[in-house]
């Protein structure tokens, strides 16, 4: 499948008409749902920081380190992903593989072009875009964590901001976009081979859509983890 | 002209084509016949490359499709245009942008030149006022007609039909049927339709071959399908009252 995606496309021209019509699909179509939960998700890891520290010993600069932390390493990378999974990986699979159902992928191949190369390799074009995404929603989870603690009154901005700023190791944002793209590809192959690969009715498309999310989802927790222990261990 | 050569194919255990051997020639209307589950779908698509097959071969116009290189395949592709069971347009696209998709990938024309292109053949299919909707929008009969017309948009020398008018009304599928026979004749491409209606063979049947379990049963034309004895092909086309009377007709008149 890989080797069929990268090869030379029938016509340039198409092809770059299909990675921005994907963009606008995948990358733009996304990034209101990504804002918004983004931003509520910042709030909630402030405030439950927030309401965990009892003693006076512990200062309030930790909330917005620990906000920092959980939001650029796992929340926006990760959890994000896996959201996306069920967004972009399953509007990947169906189109796909309603494609596959009603024949317009065998129309494409009997009109001689690589079916695979047209529909996947665009997607992944486009996916290249989704550290942007992704930063989006590590500004936004921050900034919701700095309105939550603000107008929560759990801290000032001052002590907030400080803790952002606290003992910031680079190589944590290097981690977490190395991370990103290796989710991106698998975001952009998994449900495309999921409905490219599917056999059946209408029916069978809904029961690829899921087990494509399940997939996508498990092989993202598991390179979490190996990314994780290879690169921060 | 396409020439079929001992064409054998299996899926596992399942024998499905048993050495078909078929010639099918330019400017006329081939037809296979046969019941569902004959083997016809999987012969044609056979011919269009999309299943591998065991053993025989397939030439077009001379050239053994499978010993081309995958480039080769696909500029012969390019050559062929294809009519699908469900039409299969891309829903993305409007019937306008269905029509010129072929042109867009394998032409270097403008795209006004497109345009007037997919007009000629909309005209040609009588859709004159349906650039701009969606193949949702269009009636069965209508994405049967823009189906044909992006099959023949990028004048084609080979044009594949798979059950062109199934779900259709008669009515329809006699428009259809007439349309595909004035496309081969006025265009001389080689046609190959693959159905099971009766009605399609009385109306375009210029040559028709009946499978029957994987195995040419019987080949013939539509002025000969009514006076064979062969009674595979009877027990076939006999099958509903109304042809069963036509044959009493057609044989009284002969006698």
């Amino acid at each position: 499948m890989v080797i069929e995606m990268f090869r030379k496309p029938t016509k340039w021209s198409v092809m770059r008409h299909l990675i921005l019509k994907d963009i606008d699909d995948l990358i733009i179509g996304s990034l209101g749902i990504v804002s918004f939960i983004g931003f509520f998700v910042g709030g909630v890891v402030t405030i439950q920081t927030a309401l965990n520290i009892d003693s006076p010993l512990i200062p309030k600069t930790l909330i917005g380190f620990a906000t920092r932390q959980s939001i650029l390493l796992e929340f926006a990378p990760t959890f994000m992903s896996i959201i996306m999974a069920g967004k972009v990986g399953s509007f990947i699979t169906s189109s796909i593989g309603t494609m596959r159902v009603t024949e317009q992928i065998d129309a494409l191949e009997v009109m001689g072009i690589n079916s695979l190369n047209y529909l996947v390799f665009p997607k992944l074009v486009a996916m290249a875009f989704y550290p942007f995404v992704i930063s989006i929603a590590m500004f936004l989870g921050v900034l919701g964590g700095l309105m939550a603690c603000i107008y929560g009154g759990y801290a000032s901005g001052d002590d907030f901001i400080t803790g952002l700023q606290q003992e910031f190791n680079p190589f944590h944002l290097t981690y977490a976009f190395i991370k990103t793209f290796l989710f991106a590809f698998i975001l952009a192959t998994v449900p495309s081979f999921h409905g490219y690969y599917m056999k059946g009715g209408a029916l069978e498309v809904g029961k690829a859509s899921t087990t494509s999310f399940v997939w996508t989802s498990v092989i993202i927790i598991l390179i979490n983890y190996l990314a994780t222990q290879l690169l921060l261990s | 002209m396409i020439e079929v050569k001992n064409l054998n194919k299996s899926f596992g255990e399942a024998h499905i084509l048993k050495g078909i051997d078929a010639t099918f020639h330019k400017g006329k209307t081939n037809l296979i016949i046969g019941q569902s589950g004959s083997g016809k779908s999987v012969f044609l698509k056979c011919l269009l490359g999309l299943y591998n097959y065991e053993q025989g071969s397939i030439e077009y116009d001379g050239e053994v499709f499978a010993n081309l290189t995958e480039d080769k395949k696909r500029d012969m592709r390019a050559k062929i245009g294809m009519v699908f069971q469900g039409s299969a347009l891309f829903d993305s696209l409007t019937i306008e942008e269905n029509v010129m998709f072929p042109l867009r990938m394998f032409t270097k024309l403008k795209r006004n030149e497109m345009r007037e292109r997919a007009d000629i053949v909309l005209k040609r299919v009588n859709l004159e006022n349906a650039h701009k909707k969606m193949p949702s929008e269009a009636s069965g009969g209508m994405q049967k007609r823009v189906a044909i017309a992006r099959a023949i948009v990028n004048n084609p020398k080979y044009l594949f039909c798979d059950e062109p008018n199934s779900g259709l009304d008669p009515k329809t599928a006699i428009v259809i049927d007439n349309l595909i026979k004035e496309i081969t004749e006025e265009n001389n491409i080689t046609t190959v339709i693959n159905t099971h209606d009766m009605n399609s063979v009385m109306e375009i049947g210029e040559s028709i071959m009946f499978l029957k379990d994987g195995l040419k049963a019987w080949e013939g034309s539509k002025e000969n399908i009514f006076r064979t004895d062969n009674e595979v092909v009877t027990d076939f086309v006999y099958s509903s009252n109304l042809f069963k009377k036509v044959r009493e007709a057609v044989l009284r008149e002969n006698s």
